[in-house]
């Protein structure tokens, strides 16, 4: 299973990521440059994408669209 | 972020989704979740009972360890016997019984097999054991993939040879085509899974969606990601419609990522997959390319298991990994199948439909 961790820091192809207090290096390999405090979707002991706060409030929207929708 | 993130557990927001989904008054319809974490959050969330009775949920294929066929785990049975062998797997992979026998009772018997969480663990293993050939059981889709290919990436570098993989390495394409155009699974809307289309994208479920005339949402695994993808596929079905939505773009993006997706190509190519429940699909495997075959541990099966998949008298891990019945329908089930006596692959991960129904209902 996937889980979501911020990262603390950056070593090369490796970072260090903190999820909810437990930190672990990861692979940074399949993703692109990432910066200190990025979220980091990591699988498997690889983060396999970045995750977009913008895109996430958008997804929140669009729920509360959905469900309005049905009330009106 | 992740405070902002919590609004996604927002309890209001889940009720009017659960409020709007109730309203859906149309004709009775089955939608599939394709990947076992929405399996295992469904039941957690005890999101099938919210729903209205013609609003059914229905699992897939989507657990990596419950459609790896039988030889693939006699193969691994195998290999832990060979001496001066290490064999590195997933937890979940241990507990798979083949006729009474599974990687757990060997490790009781004193073979070498080691519990990873990650592909890289097991190179890291291989470097500490030069004088053992270590192998690790490679299953999972795209989302597990590419990290085993930068595994082998790093072991062809450092010139790793005691390194080898037993591949059972699958793609979600071909299964997704099989599953739409199978008339005896009759699905009529997908979730698609949130962490393989981080990898692969979105754009595959367009085509699917266009060719089948079925519709689907990708989402994410909190209660109000599921709820509005529930809510989506049900207004396009109601509005005779078949587009798909994106509600887990935090992390998916379109196009998916096409780093991971290179490292793919540049280890794998597509073979012919035998997949437990539903039978050989062709081009829905990874083979390791010729270019990488010496950490191939197929080579040292050579043809000695025969590739067929047997299941369990009674067991119907087949037909639940096809959305054809569900759990309580198997007379095994909760019987002699339960977690800690798994009969199918189904009650063995965690991400297991039999596991979830078992745990949480």
């Amino acid at each position: 299973m996937a889980i979501p961790g911020e990262v603390a820091s950056v070593s090369g192809d490796r970072a260090v990521i903190d999820i909810t207090g437990i930190r672990r290096e990861v692979s940074i390999a399949l993703v692109e440059p990432v910066n200190v405090g990025d979220y980091l979707l990591v699988h498997a002991g690889c983060a396999i994408a970045i995750i977009d706060k913008q895109e996430a409030l958008e997804t929140l929207e669009l729920l509360r669209q959905l469900a309005g929708n049905i009330h009106d | 972020m992740i405070s902002e993130l919590e609004l996604f557990r927002n309890e209001t927001l889940a009720e009017g989704l659960v409020k709007a989904i109730r309203r859906y008054d149309g004709r009775p319809v089955s939608i599939m979740e394709v990947c076992g974490t929405h399996t295992m959050a469904i039941s957690r969330y005890g999101i099938r009972e919210l729903l209205p009775p013609n609003v059914r949920l229905i699992s897939g294929p989507g657990c990596p360890v419950c459609v790896t066929p039988s030889f693939y785990l006699k193969s691994a049975l195998e290999l832990c016997r060979r001496e001066n062998t290490i064999v590195a797997t997933f937890g979940d992979m241990m507990r798979i019984p083949y006729k009474g026998v599974s990687l757990l009772t060997e490790k009781a018997l004193g073979r070498d097999i080691r519990m990873v969480y990650s592909p890289l663990d097991s190179l890291d293993i291989a470097r500490q054991h030069p004088d053992k050939t270590v192998i690790f059981l490679s299953v999972g889709f795209e989302t597990t993939v590419p990290v085993t290919a930068i595994a082998v990436l790093e072991a062809a570098q450092q010139g790793l040879d005691n390194f080898m993989i037993l591949s059972a390495n699958k793609t979600i394409p071909a299964a997704m085509h099989l599953l739409s155009s199978d008339p005896e699974v009759a699905v009529d809307g997908f979730l698609y899974p949130g962490h393989v289309s981080a990898v692969i994208g979105s754009g595959l479920y367009e085509e699917l969606a266009k060719a089948y005339g079925i519709p689907g949402a990708v989402t994410g695994f909190d209660p109000a990601d599921i709820l509005g993808s529930i809510l989506y596929v049900l207004e396009q079905i109601q509005d005779n419609k078949a587009t798909v939505a994106n509600l887990y773009s935090m992390v998916v993006q379109p196009g998916g990522n096409p780093i991971a997706r290179g490292k793919i190509d540049e280890v794998f190519e597509p073979s012919d997959a035998v997949w437990r429940g539903l039978g050989q699909i062709p081009g829905s495997g990874l083979r390791l390319r010729e270019k990488y075959r010496s950490f191939d541990a197929w080579s040292l099966i050579n043809g000695s298991v025969e590739e067929r998949d047997e299941e369990a008298r009674g067991c119907r891990c087949g037909d639940i990994l096809k959305g054809k019945c569900l759990p309580s329908d198997c007379k095994l089930f909760g019987k002699a199948c339960t977690p800690e006596t798994p009969v199918g692959s189904c009650m063995v991960s965690s991400e297991g439909t039999c596991a979830a129904y078992y745990r949480y209902q």
